[in-house]
């Protein structure tokens, strides 16, 4: 652990992800508590009011909205539904993907081949399109996008841990402890899923960048965590009204989005070549 | 090659009819699909004469096998919104999709082959490092966001493009960079990343202790090798370029199949949904299919048999 950890700091752009991550997880945990103002809280007087470094009075350092919200503020709580509907989506996908990848890999015949049918069905569908008329059917809440984002975002787990598998089954100790009678199950948890665990590792940590881009992109289109919560991706989409008078109300929560997804790919970056070089091949 | 032909259509077709599946629960997941279509305030008796008019009324089965028979003629039933046929619309709007995907597809192969190219030739070296940096940022960026920096830019600031519609050629180039730009960044990352592997094999070493010019090395040997694992990822990209034109024809007010889906879901109009997304998955799978079957032309170890 303690190589890995000096393997890891090795590389600066890595450190500078992890730094990033850091802050963003510590956001998302404490933000109401950090924040200098209420983020819902309007004043109409304050409203469209620019970033301090461009030289005006006044308290709000990132500037306000057009209903005088203070951006800073919104920017620090809404790092809490990035990370969360990230993470949360994340774990339902993996669990889904390394369930079908492990039974897929291991009974190769029928279960095998449904599965893999599974995963090209729900490749062939344009996967926003179906994210987006789930959450209408279902309705946006929190729990509803973890729930799509999780559930439609698990190939790749299924794939790469099939093909794993694939291999290992023909390992001596996988093939000795079928013979000695252990059962299906014990040998997918106890000794297919210790083997597969770096790529699930890399696969997540990777997958979580995209998933808080996609739950912006649903908030974005009105789609997302209902909007007394702010989301960067609501703040963008009300900012793009006032892009021709008040450009940093739309910017300013771009650059967290795409701050935190960067930092978040430099980690997976680095874990992906430390644990497991050949999955560069199959990224998607 | 024919028994191989054939196993990939069938696959092909079995692929599609799960699509229809999933297509058909989309709108009865939550339930009756009557108040799905309907507005919120509409009467309980209009409801019921609709469920019955759209024979949501019948056992499932039924109407699972009468929306397939009418999906394989094209017949995806009406829109509600605009009173013509969901599949009509549909199709009215691929030539629009069809263009801005194509452009920006051309758009990032044009970019990331050369890059891709260029830094596994001279891996380590500045080019290299740039590379590896530019489809990191390629990939990091939210593209709705892009987007609407790019209007910020190019539209509001210097006044250069059009910040939507569609007909002209300076209409097409923002949609075009937003789409292309998360495909660059992921068939450069990987096109590298073969490369360098394939410049490291034997085969690589004995031409070159043969005497081959570096060039031809790299132009015919190994990016043909290297060319198999990315041409899956194009497929694949093929996939995401159009779920991708979703997010970017809306900011663009592109009149597109992505925008169109869009507003049908935020109207309600499920029959244009579901026809939307059974064409794009047709789409797909045939792509996917052409992908699959042109490994034989660039591998001749899999021309042969099975």
């Amino acid at each position: 652990m303690r190589d890995f950890l000096k393997r890891y700091s090795s590389s600066s752009l890595a450190m500078v992800g992890l730094a990033i991550v850091l802050v963003a997880v510590f956001a998302a945990a404490f933000g109401p508590w950090l924040v200098p103002f209420d983020p819902n809280t309007q004043d109409i007087l304050q409203r469209l009011k620019p970033p301090l470094w461009r030289g005006t009075d006044g308290m709000h350092l990132l500037g306000t909205d057009a209903l005088g919200r203070d951006i800073f503020s919104r920017i620090i709580v809404g790092a809490r539904v990035s990370i969360l509907v990230g993470v949360s989506a994340v774990v339902i996908s993996s669990i889904v993907g390394v369930t079908f990848g492990l039974i897929a890999g291991y009974e190769d015949k029928y279960a095998g081949r449904v599965l893999m049918m599974l995963t090209d069905i729900q490749l062939a569908i344009p996967f926003m399109v179906l994210a987006l008329a789930v959450a209408a059917v279902v309705g946006p809440s929190l729990w509803n996008i973890i729930a799509i984002l999780g559930l439609t975002n698990w190939v790749q787990y299924a794939r790469v841990v099939r093909a794993e598998c694939l291999v290992l089954r023909e390992r001596e100790f996988v093939q000795a402890a079928h013979m000695m009678g252990i059962s299906t199950p014990h040998i997918l948890t106890r000794h297919l899923l210790p083997n597969v665990m770096s790529s699930v590792i890399v696969i997540s940590s990777l997958l979580v960048a995209k998933m808080i881009i996609f739950e912006s992109s649903l908030s974005f289109l009105g789609l997302g965590v209902p909007p007394a919560t702010p989301t960067w991706g609501t703040m963008i989409a009300e900012g793009r009204n006032y892009i021709g008078n008040a450009w940093w109300v739309a910017t300013i929560p771009g650059v967290a989005i795409f701050v935190t997804v960067m930092g978040t790919n430099l980690v997976g970056d680095r874990l992906r070549d430390l644990l497991d070089p050949r999955l560069r091949q199959v990224e998607s | 090659m024919a028994d191989f032909l054939i196993s990939r259509l069938l696959y092909a077709a079995a692929v599609l009819l799960g699509v229809s599946v999933a297509v058909f629960f989309l709108i009865r997941i939550g339930g009756d699909p009557s108040a799905l279509f309907l507005p919120p305030e509409a009467p309980v008796e209009e409801i019921e004469r609709f469920r019955r008019l759209m024979g949501f009324d019948r056992p499932l089965a039924v109407q699972y096998f009468d929306f397939l028979g009418r999906a394989l003629q094209g017949d995806f039933g009406m829109s509600l919104r605009y009173d013509q046929p969901a599949m009509k619309l549909v199709l009215e709007r691929v030539p629009a999709t069809l263009q801005l995907g194509a452009t920006a597809l051309l758009m990032s192969l044009v970019i990331s082959i050369p890059l891709a190219i260029l830094a596994a030739a001279k891996r380590g070296s500045a080019i290299d490092r740039a590379s590896l940096l530019a489809s990191l940022l390629g990939q990091s960026f939210p593209a709705f966001w892009l987007a609407i920096m790019l209007i910020l830019l190019f539209s509001e600031t210097f006044r250069l493009l059009p910040p939507s519609g569609r007909g002209t050629w300076q209409q097409l180039i923002m949609p075009a960079i937003v789409l292309a730009t998360y495909s660059t960044a992921i068939i450069t990352r990987l096109l590298r990343s073969s490369m360098i592997e394939v410049l490291q094999s034997d085969y690589v070493r004995t031409a070159r202790g043969k005497g081959v010019k570096e060039s031809r090395i790299i132009l015919s040997h190994a990016l043909r090798n290297a060319a198999i694992p990315t041409l899956t990822v194009i497929g694949l990209q093929v996939g995401a370029l159009l779920g991708g034109a979703v997010i970017t024809e809306e900011v663009f007010a592109y009149p597109g199949v992505g925008r169109l889906a869009i507003q049908a879901i935020a109207n309600r109009d499920f029959t244009v949904v579901q026809a939307f997304v059974v064409l794009m998955a047709a789409l797909i799978v045939t792509i996917n299919l052409l992908v699959d079957l042109s490994y034989g032309l660039l591998d001749p170890r899999l021309r042969k048999g099975k």
